[in-house]
């Protein structure tokens, strides 16, 4: 069998070990990278970066484990940078497992010890209202009246215990609204609905396939996005909170290699046997 | 009568829905309260729905030994098992609170089998990059180009390729530039298609015109 015959035929499982050490072995590498920032991660920071402390911000998260390792760590990040900087965080869901999400985000948040170091209480400095079915009908409807939606907590405790949702009646309120998005509902619907009715200002943290379609709202719908775990990479470098998404670049950039190298030599293939082809039917 | 109703309910809660966007004040801004709150009510019913409906659906697929009728008994299992836990095993606290049953199981269980579901989208898009992925004529080798330098692009290790050109022509700010223009334009034109679309397709809605929402035909 000649090697274009073995390129053509080549059984799948040979690629995907390619796949599995091109994203495990760099798992293990200490290699610095350059994280080059985009205009769009840089405008996500500073819409929030420019808010005073005491500053209340919706974190939606509207995404679930299966997209957790791109968006997760942005979630990380968010918490770590607005709780250190005594920014008030109300987080809130539109997908089931949105709120868990970032229920365990809050976890590796608070034991970080620049937010530690401002000790946020629950209720006063943070606060997750947990998950609500309807849709972008919620969105809409919070821009009239929030404590109906969400009149309790995701432990059912009323919202009206809570010293971080008094006065809080819509979207004036908020000084910033953060959405975590892998799909619909998402940042789509937060942009109808929060932002072109309610003039609430808004970020997206995304998966990278979702991204493009984000990006159309930039600048005027949204302060930036955040596309997949570059972006992710990105805020955690401009918020100084580095954490998975910086370490995991590593992968990702051998990962897209490995993907290139292999459409290169699938055409190399695909051009060597046309060209096979070709001359066997003129020799006929 | 049984479509006639249905058909003048989609009606006045379409033209509630229109008027209340353009006058946000009373009547208009109550009625739209109220039917957020009825549309929400109803979606949560609908979570319910689903989940019976899955267990029915299941429940008949392992009752008749249907093809991959296994499958349909672990959802059954499944979904009983965390149901269990999240109502019965909480010990006294929130079931969602740190060390509970159901945590254990959301962090343990749940989160990895769904990271798993995902991550193995890379292997097949690799695959399929191999196998499908070819400059087979002049739009298809665009799209390759332009695929080729976002990818690179899009990761620290395409500028340092690239570090020997120029500020401003290295792969990263290629990318940038295929991801703000063509794709902006691009997308742009098919959300603005879709809107179009779904203005048309509400407004036959509203008007009475299409009624396969009915279970009839349009």
């Amino acid at each position: 069998m000649s090697l274009l015959d073995r390129m053509l035929t080549l059984d799948r499982r040979w690629i995907f070990l390619v796949v599995a050490v091109a994203v495990t072995v760099p798992l293990f590498l200490h290699l610095e990278q350059k994280i080059e920032i985009t205009q769009e991660s840089r405008g996500v920071f500073e819409g929030l970066s420019g808010l005073p402390a005491g500053a209340r911000v919706i974190m939606a998260c509207d995404f679930d484990p299966g997209s957790a390792a791109e968006v997760q760590p942005m979630a990380i990040a968010f918490l770590k940078f607005a709780l250190s900087h005594r920014l008030r965080v109300i987080i809130m869901g539109l997908w089931p497992q949105g709120p868990m999400q970032a229920d365990l985000a809050l976890r590796d948040a608070l034991r970080d010890p620049a937010v530690a170091a401002v000790a946020p209480q629950y209720g006063i400095d943070y606060i997750n209202l947990g998950f609500q079915s309807g849709n972008e009908v919620v969105i809409q409807r919070m821009g009239s009246d929030i404590p109906m939606v969400f009149p309790r907590d995701s432990r059912g405790q009323a919202i009206a215990e809570f010293p971080i949702m008094e006065n809080v009646r819509n979207f004036d309120a908020v000084a910033y609204v953060f959405n975590l998005s892998a799909g619909y509902p998402g940042t789509v619907e937060w942009v109808q609905f929060a932002g072109d009715r309610f003039h609430a200002r808004i970020g997206s943290g995304t998966t990278a396939v979702s991204a493009p379609l984000y990006y159309t709202y930039f600048p005027k719908q949204v302060t930036g996005v955040l596309g997949g775990m570059k972006g992710a990479s990105e805020f955690e470098e401009l918020t100084g909170f580095k954490g998975k998404g910086t370490r995991f670049m590593l992968s990702q950039s051998f990962a897209h290699i490995v993907m290139i190298l292999f459409v290169v030599l699938g055409n190399i293939a695909f051009f060597a046997s046309r060209r096979r082809k070709r001359a066997g039917e003129t020799a006929a | 009568m049984k479509r006639r109703i249905p058909l003048l309910l989609t009606t006045l809660v379409g033209v509630i829905f229109v008027v209340q966007f353009f006058v946000p004040h009373k009547p208009f801004s109550d009625m739209q309260g109220l039917l957020s709150d009825w549309v929400q009510i109803i979606a949560a019913f609908a979570i319910w729905l689903g989940a019976l409906n899955l267990m029915r659906v299941s429940a008949e697929n392992v009752q008749r030994r249907e093809r991959n009728w296994p499958y349909a008994a672990i959802i059954i299992a499944s979904f009983l098992a965390i149901s269990v836990v999240g109502f019965f095993f909480s010990g006294g606290t929130h079931f969602q609170d740190p060390g509970t049953p159901f945590d254990w199981m959301y962090q343990n269980v749940y989160n990895p089998l769904s990271a798993t579901m995902f991550a193995m989208l890379a292997f097949y898009v690799a695959s399929a990059s191999y196998r499908a992925f070819r400059a087979r004529n002049r739009e298809a080798t665009l799209l390759l180009l332009a695929g080729f330098l976002v990818m690179l692009g899009r990761v620290p290790v395409g500028d340092k390729l690239s570090g020997f050109l120029p500020e401003g022509y290295r792969l990263s700010n290629l990318a940038d530039l295929i991801m703000n223009i063509p794709n902006k334009a691009g997308q742009r034109a098919i959300m603005i298609g879709i809107a179009l679309g779904i203005v048309s397709t509400s407004l036959r809605l509203i008007l009475g015109i299409e009624k396969s929402h009915l279970g009839g035909e349009g």
